[in-house]
């Protein structure tokens, strides 16, 4: 036991010795959540648009007017003629073209209809479809503005949505669970895998293997530094999330922990496994990159819809771990939702971990003869 | 010349001598593109809805046969207890409680306004955004659908209102296809990660090993030992960025409007510049954990704010200027405006430029602090 005490205070010793790497380690959470706080959001920030207005009457300058006050527009160009619009795009940096149609007040007030077309550079099309449905509703306000006295809506179905869990739609609160996932990841997979086929590479395997530490001694050793420092990065970004962003937290922090070490574990376990089979580090790490992080970014629901995918990757995504933890999380935060709905996910993870654990004790028995 | 001959040997020797690196390297990115390509979308495939249909008229079926026609939503369940559907969305088997009214028929056609009550599982505020609009939309054209019988009964209907009508086009990608979007930008994250992991990894492993005071001890060259780490590398990725163009134009059927010389010749510098980087995590570490980790946060940061899967427009203004110092986001903006619009030399000349000028700058940085002592 003593023998293992010490071990256990040798790895921590090691780790904490190196600065650069635990600065970045507790760093990295901070800056992360910063940036995905601040600066990755889905509303749309003083997009480039050029106006090519044929009119030029009061009624177009008063609506250009408007799309110019609006802080996601940011009207850079005033063209004369058509041809000038492929150039525009060409370079890249504006993304739409408003086209008012000649006569436009006349139109409106003879006809009560004008047109106006709106040009855009759908090469991102998520973005070309939110310019449009900015566009299309200053416009709508515009033409009610118009006409005030019929525009209410006096039949029909009117749709009376409620945003349930996050009213705002901040993605803050979105993306929290999701970085708390790759973090963890990150730290717990990752950085073990790395540091166990470290020991490989540098030969010191054989050292601790004569020892007298049992196999399960030292892939503890091992493993337990990584737990305290994911542990406190998880407590960091929820402070973050929490105080600085506002993120509510309504279910149970017990519950949250719990299922954070439940979580951490697993993703140990994954690394344990990938250091059982990679026999070197740079092995080590583009396994677990590819294998763990980006499916844990692209596939969990981290970024995109699962629902959106093909169902192919849909079944995937399944056996990433990060997919059922993000529901755990979200669920928690959210929606203050506890065990009772959370069982499923949770016997998920615990045999996802319970099977790479078996997995990696078998194989790195094996490498002990 | 010789001297770089034989240390590009033992690189290319030892990079293929490791057997699990090789698929790493050519495989792996083609599972990934195909696998990221589908995965990155912001489509709306399917979202599930539990029915509360107070009602229970022909009109309410019409309109909820109406949602499930679009092929956006399918009908999980229907129910009369407000509760029992709030614990489904609670535990997320439903996206959206559909609520239609009592006299909802009656109150519809007697030209009254009825609202219907969509509650949204906000947590994923995009989605909830995109079943917001589909839902809308689904409610306008049911309006518009009856629009004759409510006018019929309806005396309270004024006058047209004037309309202003606003006409979408789309250019370069008409069917607003997500695919065609990431593909070019997943080959550079793809090829960033071959460069920036691997090169910068190689140097730190021969200081990790020791061997590195071994090549110290010889009369090679440092521009001899970066040039023996940086082409091999290099060739690697020019390699994965040729058979993911291949993917991408014959299995993504992606429009390759641009030269592919152009893209080639971005693409060599590009990946001198990233690899630059990674000569650079490379001199400021000793480990190769340290390298690895500190390369991985660098390119989760560059991803991110590169616009890859948020637009950079919808960032606030201080994180769009910071973009410009970000070598990924003007790699992709270039693959993207090459290969989708097909801009020319012209178009993309001030941003090899800007490219060029970080790889010197790197290059310079890593070059100084590089050293042929030990310790």
């Amino acid at each position: 036991m003593n023998a293992f005490k010490g071990f256990i205070a040798k790895e921590f010793k090691q780790i904490f010795r190196d600065k650069r790497t635990l600065l970045v380690l507790f760093g990295m959470p901070v800056i992360m959540m910063i940036l995905f706080g601040f600066a990755i959001r889905n509303e749309i920030q003083s997009a480039e648009i050029a106006v090519l207005d044929l009119s030029k009457d009061s009624m177009t300058e008063e609506l250009i007017q408007k799309i110019e006050s609006n802080p996601s527009f940011n009207i850079t160009h005033y063209l004369q003629a058509y041809s000038e619009v492929e150039p525009l795009f060409q370079q890249g940096d504006v993304k739409a073209v408003l086209i008012f149609e000649n006569n436009f007040e006349k139109r409106m007030i003879r006809n009560s209809s004008a047109k106006i077309q709106m040009v855009t550079d759908a090469t991102d099309p998520n973005l070309a479809r939110l310019l449009q449905a900015y566009t299309s509703s200053i416009v709508q306000d515009f033409s009610k503005s118009l006409n005030p006295e019929i525009s209410i809506e006096k039949a029909g179905l009117i749709p009376e949505i409620r945003m349930m869990y996050n009213p705002e739609l901040r993605s803050v609160n979105l993306f929290v669970p999701g970085l708390i996932a790759v973090i963890l990841m990150l730290i717990s997979a990752l950085m073990t895998s790395i540091s166990i086929t470290r020991e490989k590479e540098m030969g010191n395997m054989e050292i601790l293997l004569v020892s007298p530490l049992k196999p399960y001694q030292i892939i503890i050793g091992k493993v337990l530094p990584y737990l305290v420092l994911s542990l406190i990065n998880v407590f960091t970004i929820l402070l973050l999330a929490i105080f600085v962003f506002g993120v509510p937290f309504e279910g149970s922090f017990i519950l949250f922990f719990a299922e954070s070490i439940l979580f951490i574990l697993t993703a140990l376990s994954l690394g344990v496994f990938i250091s059982a089979v990679a026999n070197n580090q740079q092995t080590a790490m583009m396994v677990s990159l590819a294998g763990l992080l980006l499916p844990t970014v692209l596939l969990s629901g981290f970024i995109f819809p699962i629902s959106s995918m093909p169902e192919i990757l849909q079944w995937i995504s399944h056996i990433i771990p990060a997919k059922w933890f993000l529901i755990i999380v979200r669920s928690i935060m959210l929606k203050g939702g506890g065990i009772s709905v959370l069982w499923f996910q949770t016997m998920i993870l615990v045999g996802i971990t319970l099977l790479f654990m078996g997995l990696s004790m078998k194989r790195f028995n094996v490498r002990l003869q | 010349m010789k001297t770089i001959q034989f240390i590009l040997q033992k690189e290319f020797l030892q990079i293929f001598r490791n057997k699990a690196m090789l698929p790493i390297l050519f495989v792996m990115p083609i599972v990934q593109l195909l696998v990221l390509s589908f995965a990155a979308t912001y489509e709306l495939k399917e979202a599930s809805f539990s029915l509360v249909d107070y009602d229970q008229s022909s009109l309410s079926r019409e309109l909820s046969a109406q949602f499930q026609s679009t092929g956006y939503f399918s009908l999980d369940h229907k129910t009369f207890d407000t509760d029992k559907a709030l614990e489904e969305l609670q535990a997320g088997n439903v996206n959206m409680i559909l609520t239609i009214p009592e006299n909802f028929s009656r109150n519809f056609l007697e030209g009254n306004p009825v609202s219907i009550q969509m509650l949204i599982d906000a947590v994923d505020g995009t989605k909830a955004g995109m079943i917001q609009s589909y839902g809308s939309s689904i409610l306008r054209d049911f309006n518009q659908n009856h629009a004759q019988e409510i006018r019929l009964v309806s005396s309270r209907t004024g006058p047209q209102p004037g309309r202003i009508e606003l006409i979408p086009i789309n250019w370069y990608n008409p069917d607003l296809d997500y695919i065609t979007y990431m593909v070019p930008g997943i080959l550079v994250v793809l090829v960033s990660m071959i460069g920036l992991f691997l090169s910068g990894m190689n140097i730190v492993r021969e200081q990790e090993i020791g061997t590195i005071e071994q090549l110290n001890v010889t009369p090679i060259k440092k521009s001899h030992f970066i040039t023996g780490k940086i082409v091999p590398f290099w060739i690697i990725g020019m390699i994965d960025l040729v058979i993911g163009l291949a993917l991408a134009r014959y299995g993504f059927q992606i429009p390759f409007l641009g030269s592919l010389a152009l893209i080639l010749v971005v693409s060599g510098i590009y990946l001198i510049v990233i690899q630059a980087l990674g000569l650079f995590i490379s001199t400021v570490t000793s480990t190769q954990q340290q390298a690895m980790f500190i390369a991985w946060f660098i390119m989760v940061v560059f991803i991110l704010m590169g616009g890859l899967f948020t637009p950079i427009e919808s960032m606030p203004l201080w994180a769009q200027d910071l973009t410009l110092a970000n070598p990924v986001a003007w790699f992709i903006k270039m693959m993207r405006m090459v290969l989708l619009k097909g801009a020319s030399w012209q178009e993309v000349q001030h941003m090899v430029f800007i490219l060029i000028g970080m790889g010197v700058l790197f290059y310079g940085v890593a070059i100084n602090r590089y050293k042929k002592t030990a310790g």
